[in-house]
């Protein structure tokens, strides 16, 4: 049966789980990319072979080394898990918890009232998807273009290192930490 | 290939959504808040997926990648916002958020 499907969307949940409750960004990071293996592991099964292909490369690949870069440039020594583990005592997790309990039940309960019936496993070829983009919907595809161009400008544009203001300032994390 | 209940993807969805919306909620370090908004966006993009499997359309796909390129931007430009932060607070604090134009 979908022995498969239950055991990728089991490891995507605890997965996902994991990330969220790490003291170890890294750690958290590592986790994730489990999970998005995972969830690719159902897009594949879900019928879209080439979807789940983008999946490990963007976000399991490309998104997933973004953040490794940024932990390596934040340059966060030991101490940063021990102030992580002081920003999350278990009773921060009390109201997330009850509020995120409470949309699930909600969720839960209208996907009961109006059960969706039908399987899916019917594959989708990717010639389709690649017509239907480039024909169809060519303008999310410029949009999608004009995006990330502003994306890529703003990252250059903070990015820029301030030079009046590393000097006034000067030392890291673990100037701190002393 | 077997056929997967449409629901079953649907709930597997659900929780992957209030996983990171939990997340957001919770976690002050704001590298893993945005880590919990990789995770719901990618909730939602299952959900996308399995309703182009379930109408047998590739509009689901489609919407996908677009998806693919807002999480993309969100988190280049995410990241650059942290990154000046603790260039300028010396802090990942989501509380410390208010001084970021000094």
């Amino acid at each position: 049966m979908n022995v498969l499907f239950l055991l990728a969307a089991g490891a995507a949940v605890v997965s996902s789980l994991a990330a969220i409750t790490r003291s170890n960004v890294l750690h958290a990071i590592l986790y994730l990319i489990v999970s998005f293996a995972s969830i690719a592991v159902i897009f594949y099964l879900l019928g879209a072979p080439f979807i789940a292909a983008l999946e490990i490369i963007t976000y399991a690949g490309a998104i997933m080394v973004l953040f490794l870069f940024a932990v390596m440039l934040l340059n966060l020594g030991g101490s940063a898990i021990d102030q992580e583990r002081q920003w999350q005592p278990l009773a921060a997790w009390i109201g997330p918890a009850i509020a995120g309990l409470l949309i699930l039940g909600e969720l839960l309960y209208i996907l009961m009232r109006h059960w969706p019936v039908g399987k899916s496993g019917t594959i989708v070829p990717s010639v389709e998807v690649g017509r239907t983009l480039f024909l169809r919907y060519f303008i999310g595809v410029e949009l999608a273009a004009m995006l990330l161009l502003a994306a890529l400008l703003g990252a250059g544009r903070l990015g820029r290192r301030d030079r009046t203001l590393a000097v006034k300032q000067g030392g890291g994390h673990d100037a701190d930490s002393l | 290939m077997t056929p997967i209940p449409f629901e079953q993807t649907l709930i597997l969805a659900a929780v992957l959504f209030v996983i990171g919306l939990a997340g957001v909620l919770a976690r002050r370090n704001l590298l893993l808040m945005l880590l919990s908004i990789e995770i719901m966006l990618n909730a939602a993009g299952l959900v996308f997926i399995a309703g182009g499997a379930r109408f047998n359309k590739p509009e689901g796909q489609v919407m996908f990648l677009f998806i693919l390129a807002v999480a993309a931007a969100e988190v280049t430009i995410g990241l650059a916002l942290i990154l000046r932060q603790d260039h300028c607070a010396r802090t990942l604090d989501a509380d410390a958020a208010d001084r970021l134009r000094d």
